[in-house]
C-alpha cells in the first residue's frame, strides 16, 4: 500500500514536472480568437447567442445548490477543473501547443448550461489577466468553449450511457469530443468573419481547422483521461454526491 | 492503480512531441490562426486591444502558475474531504 503510494506520488511529480517544463519554454498563447480579431459585427452577434445560456445556466445553478447546498463543493471542483486545465499549455504533434478546456467534467455532474456560466467565468479571467483570448472576443469564445462543448459532450455523454457504454468510456468520449468541438467551433467562427477570396468559408475553415484541428486531437485524449481520472476518485471517495448528482438530473 | 496508468499516457502524449520534434517551436496555435487572417484579410486590423497586459513573460507564467495551483487546490480539497468524511463515518459503524 505504501509502496503504491509512493509510485503514485512519484508519477504525480512527474507529470507536474513535465507540464510546468513544458509551459516554460515559450510565452504562453492562448487558443482563443484574440482581442480585437472579430469585426464588430460578429463580435455582437456571438455575444447575443451566448447570453440565454448563460442566464439559464445562472438559474439552473441557483435551483441546484438551494435543493442541495452541499453540492456547492461539487460546483467548485467542476470549476476548479476547468480552471487547471485552461492553464496547461501543452506540446502538441504538430509542434505547436495549445490548451485543454476541462469543462467536460462539469457538464456531466451538473448539465451543460452550469458549464456555460462557469466556462465564461475561466474565460473572462484569463482576458483580464493574462491577455488571453479578449472582452470583445469573449462572447465568441464563451460560445466555442461554455456552449457548444458541454452541449456536445452532455449529448454525448447521455447518448454513451443509453447504449450501455461503461461510465469511464462514456466520460471519455464525452470530454474528449466536447473538446474537439470546442475548437472546430472556434475555427467556423474565424472562417465566417474572414472568408478567403478564393474559396470562401469554406477554404478558410479548413485553413482554420487544421491549424486549431490537428494540434488538438491529442490534447483532446488527455483531457478525456484526466476526466475519467477525476471520474474515478468521486465514485471512490465522493459517491454521495455523486448519487445526488446523478438523480437530480434523472429526476428534472 | 488504473488512474496511475491513465495518468503515464497523458504525460507521454505531452513528452512525445517534445522528444520527437526537435525543432519546432511549440508556439501557440492562435499566433498561427492570427497569421492566417494577415492572409487572408491583410488589411484587417484588430480594433480593440487588451486592457492590461502581462508586463514580461514573468509575470504572465506567475499567473498561469496561480491559476493551475489555485484550481488544483480547490480539487485537491473536495476529493480530501471525501476520502476522510469516508474514512471516519465507516469506521464508526
Amino acid at each position: 500500500m505504501n509502496k503504491r503510494s509512493l509510485w503514485v506520488s512519484f508519477v504525480v511529480l512527474l507529470g507536474l514536472t513535465s507540464y510546468f517544463w513544458s509551459n516554460s519554454f515559450r510565452p504562453a498563447y492562448a487558443m482563443h480568437i484574440m482581442e480585437g480579431f472579430l469585426p464588430l459585427g460578429w463580435a455582437v452577434f456571438w455575444w447575443g447567442i451566448t447570453i440565454p445560456f448563460i442566464s439559464v445556466g445562472i438559474r439552473s445553478i441557483t435551483k441546484k445548490l438551494k435543493e442541495n447546498p452541499e453540492l456547492k463543493s461539487m460546483l467548485g471542483l467542476s470549476g476548479a477543473f476547468a480552471f487547471v486545465l485552461s492553464a496547461l499549455k501543452i506540446p502538441s504533434v504538430t509542434g505547436s501547443s495549445s490548451h485543454p478546456t476541462g469543462v467536460g467534467l462539469g457538464t456531466i455532474l451538473f448539465g451543460p448550461t452550469a458549464m456555460s456560466v462557469l466556462g465564461t467565468i475561466v474565460l473572462l479571467f484569463q482576458s483580464l489577466l493574462l491577455a488571453h483570448g479578449g472582452i470583445t472576443t469573449l462572447g465568441a469564445n464563451a460560445f466555442s468553449m461554455a456552449v457548444v462543448g458541454p452541449l456536445l459532450a452532455y449529448g454525448i455523454f447521455k447518448f454513451g450511457r443509453k447504449m450501455n457504454l461503461s461510465l469511464a468510456v462514456a466520460v471519455f468520449l464525452a470530454a474528449m469530443l466536447g473538446d474537439l468541438g470546442t475548437y472546430l467551433v472556434t475555427s467556423v467562427q474565424l472562417a465566417l468573419a474572414f472568408p478567403a477570396e478564393v474559396g470562401g468559408f469554406a477554404a478558410s475553415f479548413v485553413k482554420f481547422a487544421s491549424i486549431f484541428g490537428f494540434t488538438q486531437v491529442p490534447l483532446a485524449i488527455s483531457e478525456g483521461l484526466l476526466t475519467v481520472i477525476v471520474m474515478n476518485l468521486l465514485q471512490k471517495y465522493n459517491m454521495e454526491e455523486l448519487k445526488q448528482l446523478l438523480s437530480i438530473k434523472e429526476a428534472s | 492503480m488504473k488512474n496511475g496508468v491513465l495518468f503515464l499516457i497523458v504525460i507521454l502524449l505531452a513528452i512525445i512531441p517534445l522528444i520527437f520534434l526537435n525543432d519546432a517551436e511549440f508556439g501557440g496555435a492562435d499566433g498561427q490562426a492570427e497569421e492566417v487572417i494577415s492572409e487572408v484579410a491583410p488589411n484587417y486590423e484588430p480594433w480593440f486591444h487588451a486592457i492590461w497586459e502581462p508586463p514580461s513573460g514573468e509575470i504572465e507564467s506567475l499567473l498561469f502558475s496561480l491559476q493551475a495551483a489555485l484550481g488544483a487546490m480547490i480539487i485537491g480539497y473536495c476529493l480530501g474531504y471525501g476520502k476522510a468524511r469516508k474514512k471516519y463515518s465507516s469506521s464508526k459503524q
